[in-house]
């Protein structure tokens, strides 16, 4: 579980996180939605701690991170899978190598421990003839593959992504967004993902917080998303009118 | 007081660069690859422009002699002199200034506009030791590198000198042993050393700290060797002004 309490970042003189509180759940899939400029990447960077918050504190499974050391601090990370935006796969290696990177860092398995690691995860994101093939010789969708393989490869305790979705195609969004919540479920991760797609929201929404002008303005699930009275919310969320219609008839059926 | 903070933040990095290092048998593979790539890979270019320039300071050197009284063996003594104290250390690094130096900046610059040194901290690892500690570990065998551009500018001297009918070969052989000092040598491997340090160190800076995109890393790419070639030949005045003067 992930504590967050009055987080707050500022950059300069722009105030980006002006006192986020909220928790997130082991086993649920976590997610962030709000505005370009709501602070949602700032909010995951924090998290993920590439950034220090300036006042507030986050806590992983009780423990503060600002308050372990460097080398505690490190260990911590280990604990942590990431997925980025633009999947991040390291050009030099290949898929494989990709996947095997941070076994060969941080443990000590023999090669061929390595190695059906690698296979086993490769095979749990679907992936099964592409092991020696670049980042460049693959489609968008499989690079989210291979990224969501690098991240669960250590068993992370925590997993967090950065628009896990983004520039797929509909189908294959559906299907990263499923494997992720699979995954969560399967290994009792807690995962945080930030999100522009209300598809996402709807699919697999566990919890959702909604960011506004680095304040959180609304917090609960895509079940409760459905019912929000919250202006801010609902002219975000429902902004397209596909959107307004599913949930006028939604509301409708409920009456 | 932009200047002095880029300073500091540099010398923060070099420190970063030696701490929490990575697993040697990651390192092992990254050293002998960088070596490849930094050092091996330049050898062609550095040949080519060697012996050149070399060619080129014993047909000035011909042509400028004009007084019959000046000894022929003049030529071999320029060429010599001139190739082992400042072209071989001095020219060569501006040269790699631009060819690893833009490597490095591009590739790390390019590491940081896609996330993948996010993605090498949150994993836990020590980017800066990853990145630039095997950069700088292959960059320790660039006085190779000048000591076969120090042979092969001598060569190109003798064969355009020799074969450009401006000397014999005895003239230019007996030039090149005339009032040898041995600590010339050792004076332009000192240089070597230090000039291989900033080259690989100031682009990595101006890779891992850039911020932007794609045009940004192409002018970080720039301002990198403009800043290694300041450098250089500043560092080259103090260190000549300290061992020569």
């Amino acid at each position: 579980m992930i504590e967050v309490d009055n987080l707050h970042k500022s950059f300069g003189d722009t105030h980006i996180l002006k006192g986020v509180s909220s928790s997130f759940e082991k086993g649920k899939t976590n997610l962030i939605i709000g505005q370009s400029g709501s602070g949602k990447t700032v909010f995951l960077k924090c998290l993920l701690g590439l950034f220090m918050p300036d006042e507030g504190t986050i806590s992983y499974d009780g423990k503060i991170y600002a308050k372990l050391s460097p080398s505690e601090q490190r260990n911590l990370r280990q604990e942590m899978g990431m997925v980025f935006q633009g999947s991040a796969l390291f050009d030099s290696m290949t898929v494989e190598g990709n996947v095997m990177f941070p076994l060969g860092m941080f443990t000590k398995q023999s090669k061929s421990e390595m190695q059906d690691r690698v296979d086993f995860v490769l095979k749990r994101v679907n992936l099964i003839d592409a092991h020696h093939k670049f980042p460049s010789e693959i489609s968008g969708g499989m690079q989210k593959r291979v990224a969501i393989a690098r991240a669960i490869v250590m068993n992370p305790k925590y997993l967090f992504c950065d628009e896990p979705n983004s520039g797929l195609d509909p189908k294959t969004a559906i299907l990263i967004d499923n494997l992720i919540h699979e995954i969560t479920q399967e290994y009792d991760i807690t995962t945080v993902i930030n999100t522009h797609d209300m598809n996402s929201v709807m699919e697999i929404g566990e919890k959702i917080i909604f960011l506004r002008n680095g304040l959180k303005e609304w917090e609960g699930s895509n079940k409760e998303i459905f019912k929000t009275e919250n202006e801010a919310v609902t002219d975000f969320v429902y902004s397209s009118e596909l959107f307004k219609k599913v949930r006028q008839m939604y509301i409708e059926e409920r009456n | 007081m932009n200047y002095l903070s880029s300073i500091g933040s540099y010398f923060i990095m070099i420190i970063e660069v030696f701490k929490k290092p990575t697993k040697w048998s990651v390192m092992r593979t990254l050293i002998l690859k960088e070596i490849d790539e930094l050092v091996y890979g330049s050898m062609g270019i550095i040949i080519f422009i060697s012996f050149f320039i070399g060619g080129v300071v014993a047909i000035q050197t011909a042509l400028n002699i004009t007084n019959p009284l000046i000894p022929r063996n003049l030529i071999g003594f320029a060429t010599r002199q001139s190739v082992i104290l400042e072209f071989a250390p001095t020219f060569t690094s501006i040269i790699m200034a631009g060819k690893v130096g833009s490597y490095i900046t591009s590739s790390i610059g390019t590491m940081r506009v896609t996330e993948q040194i996010d993605a090498l901290e949150i994993m836990g690892v020590n980017s800066l030791n990853y990145l630039v500690f095997p950069k700088i570990i292959a960059m320790l065998f660039y006085p190779f590198v000048i000591a076969i551009a120090m042979y092969v500018g001598i060569f190109g001297g003798w064969t355009a000198g020799v074969f450009g009918g401006f000397s014999s070969s005895a003239d230019f052989v007996e030039g090149l042993q005339l009032d040898f000092i041995p600590f010339h040598v050792t004076y332009s491997f000192v240089k070597s050393i230090v000039f291989a340090l900033l080259i690989a160190t100031i682009p990595s800076f101006h890779g891992y700290y850039m911020k932007g995109g794609a045009l940004e890393v192409g002018k970080a790419s720039t301002t990198s060797f403009v800043w290694t070639s300041v450098v250089i030949i500043i560092v080259n005045y103090i260190l000549t002004q300290l061992l020569l003067g």
